[in-house]
This record gives C-alpha cells, structure tokens and sequence, in this order.
C-alpha cells in the first residue's frame, strides 16, 4: 500500500531510534521507551496499550503516529454504556424503511421476490460505519479508543473479540476484513482497572512525566513563540508542583497550556505575579492552588 | 548503572507506601555499563528468556507463556546485543500494570546485572514476617460442644448465640461454625441508573428495534418496542484497618470481604489500611477463603502495626479513589478509629472520600459494647464526614452492614 503522503515512513525499514527522530519530526518527542514501544506495535501488529497520569501524551502520540505513517488517525472516544452499534457500525434505519416504502410505491421497484428485495435493503450504503468499522475498511489507519477506562467490561469483552481478528462480521453483510489491520492505540487513565485478557494482547507502556530536558524541548517545540527562559522556567515550576504532592499533579498538557497563557500574559520569564493569575491552567484544583502560591509562588516572589 | 532499584524500600510487592505516586518522572536510563558481558549467548537464546520470566514471576509479576511468547517475538524485531532494547522488549511485554514496573527493573538487574538488587528481598521472599492472618483451630478443642444434643431448636438457638457473640470471645469450634456462616453473607451495594438501556414493557421507544421489527414484516409498524435505563450495581470499596488495635476483627472482616468480592468480583475493591496502603482485591478474588486470606496475609506487610488511616486514605484518595474507584462508589470503612497520626488530617480526607463517594459507612467493632461513645481522635474527626457508623463485631452485626450497604 502507498503512503498517501511522499514524506511518510514505511515502519518496516526503521529502527526505533530512527522512528522516534521521525515522531521528533512531526513535533512529538517521545523518550526510548515510547520510541521502543510504538516500532514494536508497528511491527509485531499488537496493540499498544498506554497508560499514565491525565496530560501526558498519550493521546498526543497516536495523532503523531498517524501523521508519521501516512494513515488515518480514527478515534473512538470511550464512555459508559458505550456498545457495539456506537462503536461498530449501525444500520440507518430510516433509510431503511424509506428505500421500503418508495419500491412499494414504484410497484416492486423491478424485484422479483422478496428475497431480492430483502437482500436490497441490507446493502452497504445502508451501514452506518462507527470508528472501528471505519479503520478496518480504511488502510492504513491508526485506531485510537481512548479512554478505555471510562467504557463497562461488557465493551471491553467485545473489544478483544475485534482486536483478535481484525474483523467484523456482520450477519447481514459477511465478515469486513481489514487489508492492512489497524494500528490500534488504547490509552487508560487508570480510573478502573482494565480486564487482563485484554491487557494480554496488548503492549503495555506506562507514560511518565517526561524530564526536565525533555519538558523544556517539548514546551519549545510546541511553542516556538516562547522564549527559551520562560520554558526552561516553567518547565522547573512544574517539575517542583508534581513533586508537592497535589490532588492532582499537572500534566504536559498543562504546562503548555501555562506556557501559552504566561506568553499571552506578555512573560519572557516567570514572574509571581502573571505566574498566580495564570495558575488556572495549571492547577485545576482550588487546595492545590492555595498549597502552590503558599511555596513555589511565594519563593518566587522572593 | 542508573536503574531505579530503590533502596531501602522493604516491603510486600503490593503494598503502596503513602508517600510514592505514580507521577515519578521517567529516570533517563543508562545501559552504557552492563556489569557483566552483556552477550546473550545464541544457542540457549530462549532458555536466557524463559529464566528472565521464571526470575521475574519468583519478584512477583504475573507474566505467563503468553507474554513470554510475546516478549520472545519482540526480542525479533530488535538488537538483542543492546541492552537497553532487550529492557524495553521485555518491559512493554511482560508487564501490565504500573506496580510491576518497579519489579521488572529490580529483577532485570539481577538476572542480567549479575547482582541482587538492594532493599528488594522483601519481593522475592513474602513468607518472611508475618504470621497467616488465621491459624486454623486447634483440632479436638471444645469438644464438649459437639457432645450435646443435636436437637434443632438447641441448634437453632446455638446459632442466635453464635450469631450475636462477639467474634473474640469465640472458642475454636464456633469460629469453624462462624466460618461457614460467612457464605451466606452476600454483600453488594445497591444499584443506580446506568447508561445502557435494557428492554421494558414500558418506557422511551427503543426506535432501532422497532424499525427492524418494521422491517422484518414488510414495513408495516405494528407494535412499539420499548426500553428503560437498566441497573447497576454500585461499586463496594472496603478499607479494613489491620493495626494491632484491630487484630481481633480483622481475620472476620477480611472474610466479609472475600464474600462481597465473590458476590461481585469486578464491583468489589478491598484495601487494608494500617501504617501503609495495601490493595488485596486480587488476592481475595480466590475462590477458597483460607487461601484467599492466606494470600491476602502474605501481601500485607503491616499486619498489627500502628495506624495512620490519615495517611493510609490519602494513600488510597491518590492513588485509586480520585482517579475512579471512589467515585460513586459505597466505601466501608472498617476501624476502631485509633490515629497514630493527626486526627486533623483524617478529617481532611475523609472530607474528600465523602465528596467523592455515593456513601460513606465507618464500622466500628467498639460500637457493639455498651457505654460506646465516639470520642476516639480519629472518630471525632471522622463524625462530620460519615454517613452511617455501624457495629461489626459479631456476625449479626455483619448481617446488618449487609444491609446498610445495599441501602445505602
């Protein structure tokens, strides 16, 4: 299969050095063990199953991944009670009875038996592809289900039974099998804990915070308007909130989000001031917010 | 080398300390020294893995043939004479949950470091400290009991005795009978309206099964099928306090806890709490409830040590209540209310548990005993925050929570 795009990789010929300099590339950057974990999913076609704290990449590197091969990113956003029509495919229904109604009023429409007619109803341009459907007629496509936490056992149960073959039958239809399977990316925020069968099949990967360095090269790369100062400064005031033992720590998401807000602010550097009126988008919890102006503002203030 | 073998470290595998969450920056690793020749040797290639698995399974990280297999396939796509592929390979196949990152990194350098790792023994051997939660009875004690007549209103009314005895005042023979009573105990909380629909003979049109009936007869609509909001149960979390305080109660809730986990075992979470946090819902999923608390015994590292149940919730507020667990759910909370710790603290937490939860239910055993009044710091604290303080110290005592729970 060609890639759609001419500066998109072949996964088969690349090292996982190499295919973390490609995700550089495309403003994602991942540490060895991510680089690692995504040329392993890429290459032995497992699963890749990310887990971590809310805000750090998860999400970020099946987009990455995406744009680096050349496929379609599609994303299934998990909740409870989400099932299989949601998920799978649906059949349009209105469409349906419609298409039934208008070969009655043309006088059977040319059908000889209701056989035939019956066949005509569960056509394809009658099935509603749902995400999964979609990455699996798709090729190539990267399958994001993120979330998968928030889904009930039930969905994951039948989640397994599409990962394992790489196919969905459909009574009506037959069996859509994907030419090249997808590049699924699960992600958990670790609110529930996800049933071993299907962790099993999976490559597990636990997402942490990333280093110092590396906060600073991302904060860089994401906001290249920010100065050098203010990244490496907001990069060690988060590195000094994650270890204040919050309610909950912030994540990269946040301190983009900070970085973004101070640069608004006008900031070149971190200052007490913009630094607490700015602290809504880093800290999302109110004793948080009180406990950090007490510490890491304070000092800043000198 | 730079791996993140902690030192000092001692305890169970499971359990969490208070202090240590799962947001610990990811260390920059350094495979430039290996200790010893680094060299997988090509001919017993698979056997070098499968002793990699038996050493890491021994550290306590559930890896089975298949992740075995799959870390064999692995090791196929990259340098194997890298040592720090070889790591990655390994760790993103044979584990599957943050707490056995750790493990894997411990038994990583000592399988192919050459060394033991420090402060780790703890993992390697669970059967060091503690003694088993329950020491079966003394066979042949109380035989009197078993010399009576075993006429059915003597026996029923042996059992209301049984039932309303305070469960540390029993000889050997009636914890064995008690013991058996707690199968019929099936704690589980009640339901709430969940966002499947399930059909009803009443309720909103269920419209897609509707119009395939429609279909199926030829477009004629001929009949309305209807659906409702099905019902779930909510999750149970029980915190079960193992200090010395509590050691008499502890053994009997910890098998109210086997029970609600095999009435429920995905809806059911159990942690003990005492200096630290330990999660044992894994280990009383077994079905046998000697092992399960055998089992259980062997992964608590605190068992008749202090109390910190400040600390030990805000371990378990981090750690998995915010994040989930707590949410909605009836959280049971089994202590004397003893706090080594700051009172203050508890009240704290058990503020956030409350705000987090659909109900909170403190048992404590001292309840049952005349002249109770809750003037222990921690109870004092704990009073604003809780919605039902109830007794647990006999198993009628036990029959009620049962229905506190599915009430609440």
């Amino acid at each position: 299969m060609a890639p759609a795009d001419p500066h998109t990789l072949d996964p088969a010929g690349l090292t996982p050095a190499e295919l973390g300099r490609a995700l550089e590339q495309v403003g994602y950057l991942p540490d060895d063990g991510l680089s690692t974990a995504a040329f392993l999913a890429l290459r032995m076609h497992r699963p890749l199953f990310l887990e971590g704290d809310a805000g750090v990449g998860k999400t970020s590197l099946a987009h990455a991944l995406a744009e680096v091969t050349g496929a379609e990113l599609v994303r299934l956003q998990c909740y409870e009670g989400i099932d299989a029509s949601q998920a799978l495919y649906d059949w349009d229904f209105p469409r349906q009875v419609l298409h039934l109604r208008a070969t009655e009023t043309a006088g059977g429409g040319g059908y000889t038996d209701a056989a035939e007619l019956e066949r005509s109803l569960y056509d394809r341009r009658f099935l509603i592809a749902r995400p999964i459907l979609r990455a699996l007629e798709h090729s190539p496509s990267v399958l994001l289900i993120d979330e998968i936490d928030r889904a009930d056992d039930e969905f994951e149960a039948f989640l397994l039974e599409v990962l394992a073959d790489n196919a969905v039958s459909i009574p009506e239809l037959g069996t859509i099998r994907a030419e090249v399977p997808p590049l699924v990316v699960l992600t958990s925020n670790r609110t529930r804990e996800v049933h071993d069968a299907l962790k099993r099949r999976c490559l597990y990967h636990w997402v942490a915070h990333p280093s110092y360095e590396r906060e600073v090269a991302i904060l860089r790369r994401r906001l290249p308007e920010v100065s050098e100062r203010l990244a490496r400064e907001v990069a060690a005031a988060v590195r000094r909130m994650r270890e204040a033992d919050l309610l909950k720590p912030p994540g990269v998401a946040e301190s983009i989000d900070w970085a973004q807000a101070l640069h608004l602010l006008g900031a070149d550097a971190l200052d007490a001031d913009r630094a607490s009126a700015t602290l809504g988008a880093v800290l999302k919890y109110q004793e948080d917010a009180a406990r950090i102006r007490d510490t890491v503002l304070a000092e800043l203030a000198g | 080398m730079s791996r993140p073998v902690r030192t000092g470290a001692a305890g169970s595998p499971t359990a969490v300390r208070a202090e240590p969450r799962h947001d610990f920056t990811e260390p920059e690793r350094d495979f430039t020294e290996p200790e010893r020749d680094f060299a997988l040797p090509r001919r017993d290639f698979t056997d070098v893995v499968l002793g990699f698995a038996r050493t890491l399974r021994h550290a306590g990280v559930p890896a089975g043939p298949d992740r075995v297999q799959a870390m064999l396939s692995a090791l196929g796509h990259v340098e194997v004479l890298d040592p720090g592929q070889v790591y990655w390979a390994g760790r993103l196949t044979l584990c599957a949950d943050p707490e056995d990152l750790e493990r894997y990194d411990a038994a990583f350098a000592l399988y192919f470091g050459g060394r033991r790792p420090v402060g780790r023994t703890a993992a390697t051997a669970p059967q060091v400290i503690r003694p088993a939660p329950f020491e079966p009875a003394a066979a042949g004690e109380d035989e009197q009991d078993s010399d009576d007549s075993p006429g059915f209103a003597v026996h029923a009314s042996r059992h209301e005795v049984l039932r309303h005895k305070d469960v540390t005042a029993l000889s050997a023979t009636e914890r064995q009978q008690l013991q058996r009573l707690f199968a019929l105990l099936a704690p589980r909380a009640a339901g709430r309206r969940s966002l499947r629909y399930t059909r009803a003979s009443r309720g909103r049109v269920d419209l897609d099964r509707t119009v395939r009936r429609m279909l199926s007869q030829g477009g004629e609509p001929t009949e309305l099928i209807r659906q409702r909001r099905r019902h779930k149960p909510r999750r149970l979390v029980l915190l079960i306090d193992v200090s010395g305080s509590m050691s008499p109660y502890a053994d009997w809730l910890l098998r109210f806890a086997h029970a609600a986990t095999r009435r429920a075992p995905l809806g059911t979470e159990v942690f003990t709490v005492g200096t630290r946090l330990t999660r044992i819902t894994r280990e009383l999923r077994l079905r046998d409830p000697d092992r399960a608390l055998a089992a259980a015994g062997r992964a608590v590292p605190d068992w008749r040590g202090g109390t910190r149940l400040g600390d030990a919730l805000k371990a378990f507020l981090d750690r998995w209540g915010q994040r989930g667990v707590a949410r909605g759910a009836v959280v049971v909370l089994c202590s004397d209310g003893w706090e080594r710790g700051d009172p203050a603290e508890l009240g704290v937490q058990l503020g956030r548990l409350a705000r987090l939860a659909h109900a909170v239910v403190w048992v404590n055993p001292h309840k049952g005993k005349d002249g109770f009044a809750p003037v222990t710091g921690g109870m004092v604290a704990a009073l604003p925050h809780i919605d039902r303080l109830v007794a647990g110290h006999s198993f009628a005592a036990l029959e009620e929570l049962v229905e506190v729970i599915a009430d609440a």
